[in-house]
């Protein structure tokens, strides 16, 4: 008697907000990146991290006026101021760099680059330059910017100078980023699978297997870092090959960095398991494959994303102070660890202070996966308090 | 058990016997057994066919641990839990089956036959999977259906607890707290169970919506024949919708009767004290109202004796020594008392 | 005879969320007199709790006191003679001075949650001493009216803080006070976590308490000590409580007066034997008539009320009650919005099955 009136009355209520139950669908996301974009700074840092994968992840080649290896004869060379002036000397949007001549210092007995201002060479875009393959497949020999060699045979553009060796700091910072960058994405993913399968499994079961765990990711907090590096790194041996390094490399920072998401993820694991979402399925016979994988790590997703990627920079951070130290990679890989290996001597500070340009490269990726990570625990929690 | 079947009635479809469940209590870096937490502390019931046994009590008395402990959520400590199901016997007659008894693969066919209702309509829901996934994962669990079938069944299901067909597709959050406890009960329902455990349907849930669920309760339980477990703490909610109540204190039933018995002419004190102290929705009533004393024991380290017995106002000196039995006094009225046959308590 | 102590006028709450306005309390006229018991009541978000946020100037955010005034006849604790003071509560800064020494001097709050509305760090003592600090004055002993001749009353010290918590906890029947006043709060049970915050509440003596569903997380054993301890602590000091609640067996025990309110609005108000035994507002009714009552097992069923409460952003037109009411009236309910009139003398309704139309 009462029933079907009740239905008819759900009817005309909902058929009013229809639009709005739609909308509502995809409430979680929609209001996640409605959070997301309100936040600046969040903004800035994605836009920064998206900027760095592509210009040196997928397009190092082409955004790097020279290729890795070449060798110019400019070496030490310091860096090319940039202005706006045709080689006539008059203004012109175009940009130029002022040539470099070699001076000798006979006080100090040294070769040194002075910047000649008399010698203009305009940069060009979209130049014709050293051949190349685009994304290892396209064969091209475009790139970004440069001087145009056929016009001015003896122009070079060294931005942020060259090293001992005379190769493009600019070029190789572009290379370097690429290891760099990769190997926190690669070495962040490999933590990602390790510490939350463990975390999981230790959450789960409980018992002996979390004692286990537990202590064991206590016992690899415990460890000092520098020593256990370089045990690991010694393990390494010379002859392997620098790729198989590598990836030696992100296995050993994995091995290490593991044991903290671990515990983050077991504590969600904990805290979801007495849901009684978890019950419900459990009383309906569920297995424990489908508990965890159904309706546990679902439920840490949004937490871990937030928590990778606030630890891709210590990953990145690792690399470098690792390379710096010599235990890391080392020559001919190139990453921005390698690339500061090469200031390492006093010297080369005092008369090639140049040669530091990657650090603010560093700061910034840093910053960058900061302030997107920030923004993101923000967006993916967005029931929180405002 | 196998007399007291005997003598009571083919109806009965499940009767636990002397149900003990432990937690232990763990300390230190190794965890080592401290104590234990006895939650449920030898529970003995049964339920008919058709019937809603109410299980009342203050929080912490184990009442939801009883229910959850029946059907091996939690691991019993110690008892039986019989439970009639043809599923296991060769001639497709039903047995009494002890429930504590299965291994792992039976247990998960006997959870065909009997399933749970939650307490909080926003946790029972995980958040992240659509009605539809929702009331079809018993199914997916059993293989029991595939495809346009199952969709076809889930479409039913909703439609029989008052939702709708396009709420196939939506998640949990779109509804309101009274439509998500229906989304629950659709999947109760959806392997065609005998026994529902219902664990404080009601308690998170308005006034107004509470009526509703209660009543879609009751006329699903005539349409299909179910049995309920109704664990609340509510006692005009239970007394509404059961049969025959039990009534926990400190892990252990106090007080077993027909809803009608107990309310009125309760034997445990502690049901009189329970019965008095509800609020009743009657400004012009005048109540004499029995104020228990002190707080609940502590099921870690309960009193001596009868358990009630620090907050009894009838207490002599053996109910601090001597742990009441839990005997049936009268047919189908159980009661842990000393006194019980002396005390004349007041009902509502 | 009764003397008002706090007049809401057509008090309005909107919050300004990303989704549009909700209009959290919409047209809300009260009076609330000196020593009595009113009872709000109502389903979860139907206004009552952010009314009595509003009397203490405390709409949390985004929400905002968007029109109507509450009033607050404002006496000197001290100086019962003196008349009463005029102060426009809506029209004092929630973060001012004289809000703050209304707030928890003279009205109080206690909440639905005892587990959190205790600082972890502190002893119930320190607890209730901060209370004191803040809005206790004492007599000052004849010697020192006379050598600083100005005011009779001083703050507290620290020692009779200690004494009044102590007081305070035996009052509110904690066992064994001298010790537990150096208790944590989690070595207090719920009850008496709650009791504490009653301790809290009243130490100052306030004119008013407000209570938030103070009974809603408790079992029906605690439930009764406090309801029975509440009644017997606003008789000996005089103070009016305003009771918010959705259970109405509570509301039938402590309130002299009830408020039904219903999406932001108030549907009905009388004594609470009128509302309980001459509904007018079918919500009323269907409300009384929705609830199991204990001990009487008559009917099978319970009269439900149908659908489910509005979506806060799509209010319906006319009446809000109109989609799930069994009296709806077709072309009126759904058209025009009812007004708040008095039926009989003091009962008064909002539906418009009273007024000529």
């Amino acid at each position: 008697m009462e029933e079907p009136q009740q239905i008819t009355t759900t009817n005309v209520t909902e058929s009013e907000a229809k639009g709005k139950q739609e909308q509502l669908s995809q409430a979680y996301w929609s209001l996640v990146w409605w959070k997301f974009k309100k936040n600046k700074l969040a903004i800035v840092g994605a836009i920064i991290i998206i900027l760095f994968y592509t210009s040196c992840g997928l397009f190092a080649e082409f955004v790097a006026p020279y290729r890795l290896d070449y060798q110019s004869s400019h070496l030490e060379a310091r860096p090319q101021p940039i202005v706006f002036k045709n080689p006539e000397g008059k203004f012109s949007l175009r940009p130029a760099v002022y040539g470099l001549d070699q001076q000798l210092d006979l006080v100090a007995r040294t070769r040194t680059w002075v910047v000649n201002k008399e010698k203009i060479y305009p940069l060009s875009f979209f130049v014709k330059g050293q051949p190349y393959k685009l994304l290892g497949l396209i064969p091209t020999n475009i790139h970004l910017f440069g001087v145009d060699t056929e016009k001015y045979p003896d122009g070079t553009a060294f931005l942020f100078g060259t090293d001992r060796l005379g190769r493009d700091l600019f070029s190789r910072i572009f290379y370097g980023g690429r290891l760099s960058l990769f190997l926190g994405l690669l070495g962040q993913f490999l933590t990602l699978v390790l510490g939350m399968v463990l975390g999981a499994v230790s959450g789960y079961y409980g018992g002996t297997t979390d004692i286990l765990i537990q202590r064991l990711v206590e016992f690899m907090g415990a460890f000092p870092d520098i020593p256990l590096f370089m045990a690991l790194a010694a393990a390494i041996p010379v002859e392997w090959s620098p790729i198989l390094v590598y990836f030696m490399l992100t296995i050993i920072l994995v091995f290490i960095r593991w044991g903290g998401l671990a515990r983050q993820v077991r504590g969600l694991i904990l805290s979801l398991r007495e849901r009684e979402y978890v019950l419900a399925a459990k009383s309906a016979g569920a297995s424990d494959w489908r508990i965890m994988s159904r309706h546990l790590l679902p439920g840490t997703l949004s937490h871990v994303i937030v928590i990778a990627t606030l630890m891709i920079p210590g990953m990145i951070l690792s690399e470098t102070a690792l390379s710096w130290l010599g235990l890391g990679l080392r020559p001919p890989l190139t990453s921005w660890g390698v690339l500061l290996q090469e200031v390492s001597a006093v010297r080369v500070i005092r008369f090639a202070p140049w040669m530091l340009t990657p650090v603010p490269f560093i700061i910034l990726a840093v910053l960058g996966f900061n302030m997107l990570g920030d923004g993101l625990r923000d967006a993916l929690d967005p029931y929180s308090g405002r | 058990m196998a007399e007291r079947i005997a003598t009571r009635d083919d109806n009965i479809i499940l009767d636990v016997k002397g149900m003990k469940k432990y937690f232990p209590i763990q300390k230190g870096l190794l965890r080592k057994v401290v104590g234990y937490v006895k939650a449920v502390d030898d529970v003995s019931l049964y339920l008919r066919e058709g019937e809603t046994l109410g299980l009342v009590g203050e929080s912490g008395c184990g009442k939801t641990t009883v229910s959850r402990t029946i059907i091996r959520l939690y691991e019993p400590t110690a008892g039986t839990a019989h439970f009639k199901t043809s599923l296991f016997s060769a001639d497709g007659q039903p047995e009494m089956v002890n429930i504590f008894d299965l291994d792992k693969e039976q247990m998960k066919r006997i959870r065909r036959e009997v399933a749970m209702i939650f307490q909080d309509p926003i946790n029972s829901l995980n958040p992240r999977m659509s009605v539809f996934d929702i009331v079809s994962e018993p199914m997916v669990i059993h293989g029991m259906k595939i495809g346009p079938e199952m969709e076809e069944t889930v479409v039913t299901l909703l439609e029989r607890v008052g939702l709708r067909k396009e709420h196939i597709r939506r998640y949990p959050h779109e509804f309101s707290g009274g439509q998500r406890q229906r989304i629950g009960i659709a999947r109760a329902l959806s392997m065609n169970p005998k026994i529902i455990f219902c664990d404080e349907p009601v308690s998170a849930l308005d006034v107004s919506i509470q009526a509703q669920t209660l009543n879609l309760l009751q006329d699903l339980q005539s349409d299909f024949n179910l049995s309920y477990v109704f664990v609340a703490h509510d006692l005009s909610v239970v007394q509404h919708i059961s049969d025959r109540v039990a009534v926990m204190y400190v892990g252990k039933i106090a007080e077993t009767a027909h809803s009608d018995v107990l309310y009125n002419e309760p034997l445990h004190p502690y049901t009189e004290a329970l019965m008095s102290a509800v609020p009743k929705p009657d400004p012009l009533y005048k109540s004499e109202r029995i104020i228990m004393q002190g707080d609940v024991a502590d099921p870690s380290n309960p009193p001596p004796g009868c358990y009630f017995h620090p907050r009894c106002r009838y207490a002599v000196d053996k109910c601090s020594k001597e742990t009441p039995e839990f005997r049936e006094l009268r047919p189908d009225h159980w009661v842990a008392c000393h006194r019980a046959e002396e005390l004349k308590l007041k009902g509502v | 005879m009764a003397e008002p102590l706090v007049e809401i006028k057509d008090l309005h709450v909107q919050f300004e969320v990303r989704d549009g306005i909700i209009k959290g309390v919409d047209g809300f006229t009260l009076t609330i007199n000196r020593g009595e018991t009113l009872g709000v009541i109502g389903e979860s978000g139907c206004g009552k709790s952010i009314t009595a946020k509003a009397v203490m100037q405390m709409v949390p955010k985004p929400g905002k006191i968007t029109g109507g005034e509450i009033i607050y006849y404002r006496r000197d604790k001290y100086n019962p003679q003196k008349p009463p003071s005029v102060v426009k509560i809506t029209d004092l800064d929630p973060d001012g001075d004289t809000i703050r020494s209304i707030r928890g001097g003279e009205f109080a709050m206690i909440f639905q949650e005892p587990m959190s509305s205790l600082t972890p760090v502190y002893t119930t003592g320190t607890h209730i001493g901060e209370a004191l600090f803040l809005h206790r004055l004492v007599p000052k002993t004849i010697g020192e009216q006379m050598t600083q001749n100005i005011m009779a009353y001083r703050p507290v010290t620290k020692q009779e803080a200690r004494e009044i918590a102590i007081e305070m906890l035996q009052k509110v029947g904690i066992p064994k006070p001298h010790e537990r006043v150096d208790a944590y709060p989690h070595q207090l049970s719920g009850g008496q976590r709650q009791r504490v915050m009653i301790a809290i509440a009243l130490s100052c003596q306030p004119f008013m308490l407000i209570a938030d569903e103070p009974t809603t997380a408790l079992d029906v054993s605690i439930e009764a000590q406090i309801l029975d301890l509440m009644r017997e602590l606003q008789e000996s000091m005089e103070m009016s409580i305003m009771f918010i609640t959705h259970n109405l067996g509570v509301v039938a025990e402590m309130a002299k007066e009830i408020v039904v309110m219903y999406m932001g609005k108030q549907v009905e108000k009388s004594s609470t034997v009128r509302v309980f035994y001459e509904p007018k507002h079918p919500y009323t009714r269907a409300l009384l008539q929705s609830i199991p009552k204990v001990g009487k097992r008559t009917s099978e069923r319970l009269a439900s009320i149908k659908g489910m409460v509005p979506d806060p952003f799509h209010l319906p037109t006319g009446c809000v009650f109109h989609p799930r009411c069994p009296s709806f009236m077709p072309g009126k309910c759904d058209v025009l919005t009812p007004n708040w009139i008095e039926t009989e003398p003091d009962h008064w309704v909002r539906c418009l099955l009273y007024e000529n139309v």
